[in-house]
């Protein structure tokens, strides 16, 4: 129970600092809108209609690295990376807290994300849906523990998609194929099947990550 | 013999390796038959799977020591890890370029994503490539060994995972042209000439490995003695 306690604990932090600083996720959402007007404008006149949902993939990824990008920063130019490492709770329930504040962020800017997206391009349907918010914990999960490995290096913003891009392909093929596919089942077990991989891996693994 | 073998094993793998690959090739170009369908230009089989498959052991062997390291604590694991994934990566460019020469061989394009093991090689690369980027860009350490290490344990959790993944991209986005499934019936010659080949490059994988991982603890032990001594 205190383990839960000291999740809820940390992922409270991060959203109260969202809702008093609005650091993060203002521009997520001006950046998610941007991209999709930018692809509106990248395909051709006479395109597939599908492959409006494939950009629509790749403008959550990139979404996701932005808020990603900036998931750590306040730990870092506060030096509270320390203080959380040295407190007497489980160092995992940091990477969850964290990942739970990432998640809350990811899907607040899909709320205006994918109805803008039926506005502009193409109907969104449940498949698609329930895609994004399985990718959301794989995004979330992978891209949370990628980002305090990218915050304790020189390069920082700069390597962070450099990590995370060849590990959310499989996110992006499975959110496609859901979006798509005649069979969206297949490509959704296979987003739960991502989720659970990286998740455990993540979550088993985050301690080696913040501690000397 | 056993202690001349280890100070020497270096030199000793990669004479076994020069040994078999040679022999490899001749019983590639010599002794298999023609494939029925590809004929002659098949034969790049015997270079471009073997060296595949050694860099997936290079990539495990990476993934192992970086497993150690994590369980242990022990530093020495994260040389040994980081040289694997070295190995790993050279490997892997050359698993790109022999499937690449293939390629253009049997269906005239030098790329084609509808070849599965390329595009996960490509897609490794690409990891593995940021696992340099992220070693280069941390301060070395305890840390950096461990986030390293982990680094490495996701690759291997991956390499599943995006196979599985492009399988399933494939009937998406490319339909299945090309089917080519020369791994499934092999004949005696050529699962021999194979397994040679294979052993082969596996040696001189170690072989490198081994060399590479002399040069890198000199290097290291020469860095704490120059420290010492200012």
């Amino acid at each position: 129970m205190t383990y839960l306690a000291d999740v809820g604990a940390l992922a409270r932090k991060d959203l109260l600092l969202e809702l008093r600083s609005r650091d993060t996720l203002p521009a997520m959402l001006l950046f998610v809108v941007s991209t999709l007007v930018v692809f509106n404008f990248s395909l051709p006149a006479d395109a597939s209609p599908r492959a409006a949902y494939g950009l629509l993939w790749v403008a959550i990824v990139f979404t996701a690295i932005l808020g990603l990008t900036r998931a750590f920063a306040a730990e870092r130019e506060q030096r509270v990376l320390d203080g959380l490492v040295l407190a007497p709770c489980d160092r995992s329930a940091i990477w969850l807290g964290k990942g739970i504040a990432v998640l809350a962020f990811l899907a607040l800017a899909e709320v205006v994300a994918l109805p803008a997206f039926a506005l502009f391009f193409q109907p969104v349907t449940w498949e698609l849906v329930a895609g994004v918010a399985l990718a959301n914990v794989g995004l979330a999960a992978v891209g949370t523990l990628l980002a305090a490995m990218a915050a304790a290096s020189r390069a920082r913003e700069l390597l962070l998609p450099l990590l995370f891009l060849p590990l959310v392909i499989p996110i992006v093929v499975g959110g496609v194929g859901a979006s798509i596919a005649d069979d969206p089942g297949r490509y959704l077990a296979f987003l739960v099947l991502y989720d659970v991989i990286f998740a455990i891996l993540s979550w088993a693994s985050f301690e080696y990550v913040v501690t000397e | 013999m056993s202690t001349w073998l280890r100070n020497n094993s270096a030199v000793t793998l990669a004479a076994v390796a020069a040994v078999l690959l040679l022999g490899g090739l001749v019983l590639a170009f010599t002794w298999v038959p023609n494939a029925p369908l590809e004929g002659f230009r098949q034969r790049i089989f015997y270079i471009h799977v073997p060296v595949a498959l050694t860099a997936y052991a290079c990539f495990g062997w990476a993934a192992w020591k970086a497993l150690r390291l994590l369980w242990t604590r022990d530093q020495r694991y994260d040389l040994e890890s980081y040289t694997a994934v070295h190995m790993g990566v050279i490997f892997g460019v050359l698993t790109l370029v022999t499937g690449s020469i293939w390629a253009r061989t049997s269906w005239g394009v030098w790329w084609s994503w509808g070849e599965r093991q390329l595009v996960l090689f490509l897609v490794l690369f690409l990891f593995y490539s940021a696992y340099f980027m992220l070693r280069y860009s941390v301060e070395p350490g305890p840390r950096r060994a461990s986030m390293s290490a982990v680094y490495a344990l996701f690759g291997v959790a991956l390499i599943p995972v995006s196979f599985l993944a492009i399988r399933l991209a494939e009937g998406l986005i490319h339909p299945v042209v090309f089917d080519r499934d020369v791994g499934e019936n092999l004949a005696g010659s050529q699962l021999l000439t194979f397994l040679v080949c294979l052993g082969g490059t596996i040696a001189l994988a170690a072989a490198l490995y081994v060399n590479e991982l002399t040069g890198k603890r000199i290097d290291a032990r020469l860095g704490e003695l120059r420290e010492a001594l200012e």
